[in-house]
């Protein structure tokens, strides 16, 4: 029996040194491997087979949401990943309070391949310390879907106050997460980015758009948690109006032209998803060869052509088969594109102040 | 006697340590950690010190309490509901199928359970929604004039809860069920006692520590789902966890997110301690 058991402790205590050797080889050969934080979509497989090919760097990307990347990069101190994928607005004040990314080597990006209004909003949003922290990647925004067969107001009069017109109860649909509280205050007259940095007077914003959105919520069908929930929810025509992004109103624009993306005339929210690299990134190299290589031309347009997003490549738009020509085309005007809101920095608190409005929304009657 | 209890103490610390260790580092340490938490104030307020300010917030803001309220009481809904169906299956799977279908039965309570949670939880929404299949069906034969939004309400929720919690309840229940010996039934009838005095003097309080800790198991369950209530609740049905996770994960309050976490361990510890002793059982019994 004694002897049985000094052999199980024996054993297990070789186990778990053999484990943590393993654990040092595998970090060790971690230039073979690029883990990345990322979106569903943003990495396609065949690209990832083409970089495994030419670089011979395995990919895995874990699809993920900001707050997710934001709350797992700091619960590890900004390890375990190698490339992250964050908006534009939600870069400087994760590094200012946890120091989750590095700073870019600009000299390292192929920036002759980039749009420079983009690479300049991107350095100008992320710059902290004068350091620049991300590298552009997709664009997109989020305005109005809407079912033309349904809602007859011209499409260059609808705003996101029509997400509360009775004329349209139990048919109407956005999610409750903070840009729905953003887009209204634009709608309501607030200039909402100025009050960013004014918490007393951004609170006094968010009491009244918060009102306004429980006023209306007997319209209101459900909030969607899901890109799923509201392809679907559009498509059997159970929701005539929503708020989301062009990329989901073009699915739908495909199969039923009576549905299509709007932009709302108080502007549609524009982000930016960037490249930022966590601090303790073990695969730098070839974090920034998967930029260059994703942001090459053929590669963003194969990307823009199967999701619909655009992308900070350049010379992406010769490469676009003719129907997401067409989409940016009826969709993002020179007009539209100058009356875009581009989401600044997220100032430290003002989430804890938006979930509060937006409890009281999910809560209210 | 010597070597015995040195024995027993060697096998004892072989199964003690890995026991302890996960405990330690798994589930006391990060508590401690999140206890602390939710005694200060975020980090970039940059005020470090003692707060009760997480707590207080908790009872100044209606809507907290009463998602706190709401999902208790639904909770407790949801196990009595369970209860009330869970009992005569567990009665009728061990006395009064035979012995070949029983097998089958309890297999086909199983089964439902090796698909993912989420997985059962999308059917219920493609039945029940408004383009759903029960209302094409009974928009077709013209039963209904215009297809019904039987989702995203409390009742689909609850019916969700049961559905996915119900197991857990039939378990226990046939597992202390078996032990009661047949002719205590038999005697009972043979006595003239009625079927109601059978199942409140007899069965009932035989089976009482199966339903106890099947209610324990079932209404921490419920209590602590996300999935369910998110995805068939709708738009006024808040669920208390999902106040956690959005302090967490949306907001990046942790602080706020752990003073929640520990208030609901609270509130089950002591929904459980009072549902203990009404029924008259104690813990040591139940987990037996």
């Amino acid at each position: 029996m004694k002897k049985a058991l000094l052999v199980l402790l024996v054993v297990l205590v070789c186990a778990s040194v053999a484990f943590a050797g393993g654990n040092k080889e595998k970090a060790a050969e971690g230039n073979k491997v690029l883990r990345m934080l990322t979106w569903t979509g943003y990495a396609p497989q065949s690209q990832i087979d083409e970089f495994e090919r030419l670089y011979g760097i395995k990919v895995e990307a874990t699809p993920s949401s900001n707050e997710e990347m934001i709350s797992k990069l700091i619960a590890t101190g900004g390890s375990g990943f190698d490339l992250a994928q964050p908006s534009q607005d939600r870069i400087v004040s994760v590094v200012k309070s946890n120091g989750i990314y590095q700073p870019i080597d600009y000299s390292k990006i192929n920036e002759d391949q980039l749009d420079p209004a983009l690479v300049a909003s991107t350095k100008k949003f992320t710059e902290y310390e004068g350091k620049i922290y991300a590298v552009p990647h997709v664009f997109g925004t989020s305005g109005l879907v809407v079912n033309k067969k349904y809602v007859k107001k011209n499409p260059k009069d609808l705003d996101y106050t029509d997400l509360l017109d009775p004329a349209y109860a139990g048919h109407v649909s956005y999610r409750c997460k903070r840009p729905i509280l953003c887009a209204m205050g634009f709608a309501m007259g607030y200039d909402v980015w100025d009050l960013y940095n004014k918490p007393a007077e951004y609170q006094k914003m968010l009491d009244a758009v918060g009102a306004k959105l429980i006023e209306g919520k007997k319209v209101l069908k459900y909030y969607w948690e899901n890109g799923d929930q509201l392809l679907q929810g559009m498509q059997s025509g159970e929701i005539w109006i929503a708020k989301g992004w062009e990329q989901g109103a073009w699915k739908l624009y495909k199969e039923n032209p009576d549905i299509d993306y709007v932009a709302p005339k108080s502007g549609s929210m524009a982000f930016i998803d960037t490249f930022a690299i966590p601090a303790k990134s073990e695969n730098v190299d070839g974090a920034y060869k998967w930029i260059n290589f994703v942001l090459e031309p053929k590669n963003a347009a194969e990307f823009t052509n199967a999701e619909g997003y655009g992308t900070a490549s350049k010379d992406a738009v010769k490469y676009y088969e003719p129907e997401a020509k067409a989409n940016f085309e009826r969709c993002f005007t020179p007009e539209v594109m100058a009356n875009m809101n581009w989401y600044p920095t997220v100032p430290d608190g003002l989430e804890s102040m938006e979930g509060k409005t937006l409890d009281k929304m999910r809560a209210a009657k | 006697m010597m070597t015995k209890s040195k024995r027993l103490s060697w096998g004892f610390f072989v199964f003690f340590i890995p026991v302890f260790l996960w405990l330690m580092l798994l589930i006391v340490l990060p508590h401690i950690e999140l206890l602390r938490m939710s005694f200060a104030r975020p980090a970039y307020l940059k005020q470090p010190g003692f707060t009760l300010s997480n707590y207080i917030e908790f009872f100044k803001e209606p809507i907290y309490w009463n998602t706190f309220f709401r999902t208790a009481m639904y909770s407790i809904t949801v196990t009595m509901i369970v209860l009330i169906i869970g009992l005569p299956v567990a009665f009728y799977i061990t006395k009064v199928a035979s012995f070949k279908t029983r097998g089958f039965l309890t297999i086909l309570i199983l089964i439902p359970f090796w698909v993912s949670e989420l997985i059962r939880v999308y059917g219920w929404t493609i039945i029940l929604r408004e383009s759903g299949i029960i209302n094409h069906f009974m928009t077709k034969y013209g039963i209904w004039k215009q297809p019904i939004e039987m989702l995203y309400n409390d009742a689909a929720m609850i019916m969700g809860l049961v559905y996915t919690s119900i197991l857990f309840m039939v378990v226990p229940i046939i597992g202390v069920m078996d032990s009661l010996d047949n002719s205590l039934i038999e005697a009972a009838y043979d006595l003239g006692a009625k079927k109601n005095v059978i199942w409140r003097q007899i069965i009932i309080p035989h089976c009482m520590p199966g339903i106890i800790s099947g209610c324990i198991i079932v209404f921490m369950m419920v209590l602590g789902s996300y999935l369910t209530p998110n995805l068939m609740g709708g738009k006024n049905s808040m669920w208390f966890t999902e106040q956690i996770y959005n302090q967490f994960i949306l907001y990046r309050n942790w602080n706020m997110g752990s003073a929640f976490g520990f208030l609901l361990l609270f509130m089950s510890s002591i929904i459980i301690w009072v549902a203990l002793k009404l029924s008259g059982q104690s813990l040591k019994e139940v987990v037996k």
